[in-house]
């Protein structure tokens, strides 16, 4: 993809090992914004994003309402509440119903960026133990984004490539050590 | 580009405009995203297949409109919700009032009253409930009456209690209710500080002065404009030395009443120290 304007990556049980191995060898002048989702225990935020920006010389920021997404900026959804994006490439966060068992869920922000940034989003399924993020990956094909999932067999749980995998048939399965530059060519 | 949601933008315009008119409740500060989410959702749990009967049954049927507010507000809510925001309530704001002849707690955004009865505890546990009256309103008449009845599922009970014990609580939470089958029915000492009732943020006025408003997960579903005035109007009804709570994405950091205002180091908790112009 020539151009992209964001990605999302999800994940939950066995992805924060993944996203440690990926984000050392981003690109500093990314012209994209990152958003990550990650399913995790309330009152970690805090541990997540101090530990992520450790790891990367861009911009590691705990998401915030009406915050305005821009390039070189990493965004973690905080927990416990929905992580959308307004037509003004701003965040929303939403504190409804769990959407798969998940607050924040994958589905809902994977969703929410096809209808803002369509074909001009990618967005990465890492491993996990239920199937969210699925019917995410179907509307970002649908819009005709770029969908990616995380090689099933390098999966500590890989459930959730999987289901990604045999459901909507994503358009590149890349393997943990392939993924930054893959996403460093995206731009 | 192929239409992928069942309702367009253009149409929960037209939606919005319907309900204002109709029935007077406007929703157009509301975030979009998010609302967009939940009016599809709703959509989709009615089976309705055509925007067109959509519409006219919002437009037409008063009893749907009601479900179409309950459902497109968010009602998620538990009983000492974010233990840490309720220990600091215990410990650093409530024993403030001590003095105080008679207590105003203004509760915006109570849903079906989780939070209002968990107030009510701890005011009890400060022995102020009997000079409190805690306002609980949400724009919702169909949670209030669930919320008027002060009782919650008994199978909710061991997290509240943890959540309870989390915040400081000090006696046997299992005191505060009697088990009715499912339900867990709260204490008519408790109830009978509590007046629930509805009130619209975007439309209607401040109605007392409070010591205290509580308004957690309420701003975040609303644009700047709305955050700015809903703070205004939390300004205009509000005591001096009076505090004010947000939920914890939530901030007044943006707004010209801050400056009013000095935020406690734990929790999203302000205390308005000056009246200013």
């Amino acid at each position: 993809m020539k151009g992209c304007k964001a990605l999302v990556i999800g994940g939950s049980a066995g992805s924060l090992e993944i996203l440690l191995k990926i984000f050392p060898d981003l690109e500093e002048n990314l012209s994209f914004p990152i958003i990550i989702v990650v399913h995790r225990k309330q009152g970690t935020d805090f541990l997540l994003s101090d530990l992520l920006s450790s790891k990367t010389k861009l911009n590691v920021l705990e998401a915030e309402e009406k915050q305005i997404i821009k390039a070189r900026n990493i965004y973690i959804a905080p927990s416990d509440y929905h992580l959308l994006i307004e037509k003004d490439h701003s965040i929303s966060l939403d504190h409804s119903e769990k959407v798969n068992y998940s607050r924040p869920s994958i589905d809902v922000t994977f969703q929410s960026a096809a209808e803002i940034y369509k074909d001009k989003l990618a967005c990465l399924l890492l491993s996990g133990s239920n199937a969210d993020g699925v019917q995410g990956l179907k509307m970002v094909n649908a819009y005709g984004g770029l969908t990616l999932a995380q090689d099933p067999t390098t999966a500590s749980v890989p459930y959730m490539p999987e289901q990604a995998i045999s459901q909507i048939g994503v358009d590149y399965v890349l393997l943990p050590e392939e993924m930054a530059s893959y996403i460093n060519s995206l731009v | 580009m192929p239409h992928q949601t069942a309702i367009q933008d253009d149409e929960i315009e037209i939606l919005l405009n319907d309900v204002l008119e109709r029935y007077g409740y406007d929703f157009t500060g509301y975030s979009r995203a998010s609302l967009k989410r939940r009016i599809i959702r709703l959509y989709g749990i009615d089976k309705y297949v055509s925007f067109t009967e959509f519409r006219y049954i919002i437009a037409n049927d008063s009893s749907y409109f009601k479900r179409f507010v309950e459902q497109i507000t968010v009602n998620v809510t538990e009983m000492f919700r974010d233990p840490s925001f309720y220990k600091t309530l215990r410990s650093e704001v409530l024993p403030k009032f001590g003095t105080y002849p008679f207590i105003r707690v203004w509760l915006a955004g109570c849903s079906t009253g989780e939070e209002a009865f968990s107030i009510a505890i701890l005011l009890r546990e400060l022995n102020l409930l009997h000079k409190s009256l805690i306002y609980a309103t949400d724009i919702n008449p169909l949670v209030l009456e669930k919320a008027a009845q002060g009782m919650f599922p008994l199978s909710q009970m061991k997290q509240y209690s943890e959540n309870y014990i989390a915040s400081g609580g000090i006696t046997d939470f299992s005191s505060y209710y009697s088990a009715n089958y499912s339900l867990a029915k709260f204490n008519d000492e408790l109830k009978a500080k509590i007046i629930f009732s509805t009130h619209n943020l975007v439309s209607d006025r401040s109605f007392n002065e409070f010591q205290l408003i509580l308004c957690r997960n309420v701003l975040i579903y609303f644009d700047r404009a709305l955050q700015y005035n809903v703070l205004q109007l939390f300004d205009n009804s509000l005591e001096k030395l009076g505090y004010l709570a947000l939920g914890t994405k939530e901030t007044m950091d943006f707004s010209p009443i801050a400056k009013k205002y000095k935020r406690l180091e734990a929790g999203k908790i302000w205390r308005k120290i000056s009246e200013g112009l």
